[in-house]
């Protein structure tokens, strides 16, 4: 009876972890079997995508303040690991002007992978002390301002980034199997963050700024840990992308991947782990159908002109859409739960 | 007689510009005071200003300045029309879900301009007096200068005087300052955001002129310099505050100036940096801004 209990509640509280990671590893089970490289590619995309909508969540999701700036960590994660990982020779053919000290350093991947992340959570650490005391539309302007800062820089120090021009001699060493171990990390790291004492601080203050400093919150300690705990994941996130393109320049980490991520969160619902993992699929779901119809249409020659911007515009439409019809997403903001009679939680126990 | 001439040119180059700023922070502003949203949109409103002087001014024979009449009149439809389908279903979600709401009709334009007209830089018919100099006394002057500082500061004074002087133009102050209060008092809530979204749109019109004047062309992306820098002047000036959006235009573009005259060569390419710096610093450090509106923005 005990152990039935036990389980029982183990599996109220975790049943959300399980039912999102399985599916999860189904599509990357099927896509390794299938073993074909555009199908590969693409699943590699979406789980990069995750990590990046759920860095998103950990911190937007949780605080209730949007943050604009998450592309910005993933585009210094990206520089910064790539050239940890590249080496000494590629350096010194990719960026003329390196400084020795860069150009000296070579380290394996997973290390290089961690070092751009630490490093952009450090970053995320120093300008977010200041930044997590804004909340509403100052603090969407002031982590625009940063994401136009950090491209600005990106765009013009070419010692380090090769200016606007493309970066290269980066290995592909980013796999499928570690994108998805990450990944899922992600999904549990962002679960494990929601029901942790902070998480529950930081939630609260979302709620009501007022209330929650009038019990003693800290909010601002609160956000601050939040916003650099998200930056460290999107620094995966930017680190294992910049592994697996290869070749890339600034533009790159702007306002077209800003919009993605963010369509991806909203309509998934920003409020929950879950909302960004169905947000995710779906969006990757849509928006690979409709590339694959503005591909075909293309080649077929039907129009005279090329559909560039076709998928994005019904994207854009179906947000709005979704936004009018249900602005809190397709979760509503909440986890996906087994049924109750299944996990029968003890009644005197307090839902928070 | 150099340093004068200098310092003279310098005046002349920050006031246009200021003019320039001026008016689009105020286009953003009339918006943001009243529903408190940030319109990322307003930037495609100039490019669809943009788009319509390319369209119309590719038929021969029409006079450029009924073309212009023409590109902005087309601008505040778009924008009355953006607020009637896309924002006023969302009005009274959270304002998150009102600012995404307008980063995705700002993508949704950008990008059916991408689908429809061209991914590429189109040349649009500028006229003569666009490019042209005056000589006054050895000091080079461009007209389009001078027409920027005297349209924009003839804009600024008209709008005052219907700001101050209308029975619309007080609705649309008051419900700046309150607007639960203004519609409490018998105040039409949708026909003065109508009117706010209407009188944006002709500012986002006024300005895609005189920024298309400036290039000669015309992309999709062409929203997004503009604004920009409505943002920054927003922000400097006072969020919610439309004398604030003014003042902060005009600030804007004396420190942009000045940063160009002062930036040594290997710093100017960073000058973007810079202005968004002194963004994130006066948030944190008066975000009330220069002047304080009625509701300004907190900080913890």
């Amino acid at each position: 009876m005990m152990a039935n209990e036990k389980f029982a509640d183990f599996l109220h509280r975790y049943a959300t972890v399980i039912i999102l990671v399985i599916p999860l590893i189904l599509i990357a089970l099927v896509v390794y079997l299938l073993d074909q490289v555009v199908l590969q590619r693409i699943v590699i995309v979406m789980f990069i995508n995750l990590i990046m909508v759920l860095a998103l969540q950990m911190f937007t999701g949780n605080s209730g303040v949007v943050s604009f700036g998450h592309i910005a960590f993933m585009g210094i994660a990206a520089y910064a690991s790539a050239l940890l990982s590249m080496t000494p020779a590629a350096k010194a053919a990719a960026l003329r002007s390196g400084y020795p000290l860069i150009e000296q350093l070579h380290l394996p991947f997973i290390p290089a992978l961690v070092g751009g992340a630490l490093f952009t959570a450090l970053f995320a650490a120093v300008i977010g002390f200041p930044l997590v005391r804004l909340s509403g539309s100052a603090a969407v302007i002031a982590t625009f301002a940063l994401l136009v800062i950090v491209h600005t820089v990106l765009l013009n120090w070419s010692e380090v980034t090769n200016g606007p021009r493309i970066i290269f001699g980066i290995e592909g060493l980013t796999t499928l199997w570690i994108t998805v171990v990450i990944g899922l990390l992600s999904v549990i790291t962002a679960f494990w963050f929601k029901e942790t004492s902070l998480g529950l601080q930081l939630r609260a203050s979302r709620e009501d700024e007022q209330a929650a400093a009038s019990i003693g919150i800290n909010i601002i300690i609160v956000r601050w840990v939040a916003f650099f705990l998200s930056a460290f994941i999107a620094g995966l996130a930017g680190g294992l992308w910049a592994h697996f393109i290869t070749i890339f320049s600034p533009v790159a980490f702007y306002l077209v991947q800003t919009f993605l991520i963010i369509t991806m969160l909203i309509v998934g619902g920003m409020g929950s782990v879950s909302g960004a993992v169905v947000g995710t699929l779906t969006i990757t779901a849509i928006f690979e159908g409709l590339r694959a119809i503005e591909n075909t249409v293309n080649m077929a020659n039907l129009l005279p002109g090329s559909l560039a911007g076709f998928t994005e515009v019904l994207l854009a439409t179906a947000l709005i859409v979704l936004l009018i019809r249900r602005p809190a997403g397709i979760t509503g903001g909440k986890e996906i739960r087994l049924p109750k009679r299944w996990t029968r939680p003890k009644p005197q126990k307090e839902q928070v | 007689m150099e340093a004068w001439t200098q310092i003279l040119q310098f005046l002349i180059n920050a006031l246009s510009l200021g003019g320039l700023y001026a008016l689009m922070a105020l286009g953003l502003a009339l918006v943001y005071s009243i529903l408190r949203l940030v319109n990322f949109a307003y930037g495609e409103l100039v490019m669809v200003g943009g788009y319509t002087l390319l369209v119309v001014g590719q038929v021969a024979n029409i006079p450029w300045l009924i073309v212009a009449a023409i590109a902005i009149f087309a601008a505040v439809v778009a924008s009355v029309l953006l607020e009637r389908i896309a924002f006023r279903p969302v009005r009274h979600a959270s304002p998150n879900t009102m600012l995404i709401t307008s980063f995705a009709v700002s993508a949704l334009l950008q990008n059916a301009a991408l689908l429809l007209i061209s991914p590429r830089t189109k040349a649009v018919r500028i006229p003569s007096f666009f490019i042209e100099n005056i000589n006054l006394g050895g000091l080079l002057i461009a007209k389009s200068n001078i027409i920027t500082m005297v349209v924009s500061l003839a804009l600024l004074g008209l709008l005052t005087l219907f700001l101050t002087r209308t029975i619309m133009g007080s609705a649309l102050r008051a419900a700046a300052d309150d607007f639960v209060m203004t519609q409490l008092l018998g105040i039409r809530a949708n026909q003065v955001i109508a009117t706010a979204f209407a009188i944006s749109g002709g500012l986002a019109g006024v300005v895609s002129l005189f920024w298309i004047g400036r290039s000669g062309s015309v992309v999709p992306h062409i929203g997004l310099t503009p604004v920009l820098i409505a943002f920054v002047a927003l922000v400097i000036g006072g969020m919610g505050s439309l004398t604030g959006a003014v003042i902060g235009g005009y600030t804007l573009a004396f420190v942009t100036v000045t940063l160009n005259t002062l930036l040594p060569q290997g710093l100017l390419e960073f000058r973007q940096a810079f202005v968004f710096g002194i963004v994130i610093l006066v948030l944190l450090f008066r975000p009330q801004g220069l002047i304080s509106g009625m509701q300004s923005t907190e900080r913890l």
